[in-house]
């Protein structure tokens, strides 16, 4: 099925050359760094200060980094914190969210951290798709 | 160590979240902001609502 060739905004056409995917791991790796490649600095910023924020302030409640997995709980925990890109593994060499803390807060800390990677997957999937031209 | 209450989790949760669906779900700038706006009232709405409905299922 052919696609619509009228729906590709001229200013996602005119950074067609390249490689297609590097909008999406780049903003994978560094939070709204795929839509600053695009040239969407406003929402490359928002996007950017939303989840380093969410992942800063997960930190700062001494939320968990998951480290491996020992059951699906932590598969899944793993998986949404490898969201984050290089905020995971700078985490891990700097040893955030090592301590098990038996506060309240900590569980919510945990919480933000895996949330902030997930977001940060959904704004890299974006940042692939205006790149693509299937958003504007 | 920051240490909010829950509910300013929540709100803070909440402002995060829905700047981040706002602008990865819309197109335009303004359907941006109503749909951030939306989901933002829905998360802390719902978190209000649920507490309530848990506060009377504790009595």
């Amino acid at each position: 099925m052919a696609t619509a060739p009228d729906k590709i905004s001229p200013a996602v056409k005119e950074t067609k050359q390249g490689f297609v995917y590097l909008p999406l791991i780049a903003g994978w790796l560094v939070p709204g760094a795929g839509h600053f490649l695009l040239g969407k600095w406003g929402r490359g910023v928002l996007l950017s200060v939303s989840i380093l924020s969410m992942f800063s302030l997960g930190i700062a409640m001494q939320g968990r980094l998951y480290g491996g997995a020992h059951d699906i709980l932590d598969m899944l925990g793993l998986a949404g914190d490898l969201g984050n890109g290089i905020l995971y593994f700078v985490g891990r060499v700097a040893g955030w969210g090592v301590d098990q803390v038996q506060v309240t807060t900590a569980d919510y800390g945990t919480r933000f951290i895996v949330v902030a990677g997930l977001l940060n997957v959904i704004s890299a999937v974006d940042a692939h798709n205006l790149r693509t031209g299937r958003k504007a | 160590m920051f240490r909010p209450s829950h509910f300013a989790a929540v709100l803070v949760f909440a402002l995060f979240a829905s700047v981040v669906f706002g602008i990865t779900q819309r197109d335009s700038p303004p359907r941006m902001l109503r749909y951030g706006m939306y989901c933002f009232a829905l998360f802390t709405g719902s978190a209000i609502l649920l507490s309530w409905v848990m506060f009377f299922i504790a009595r």
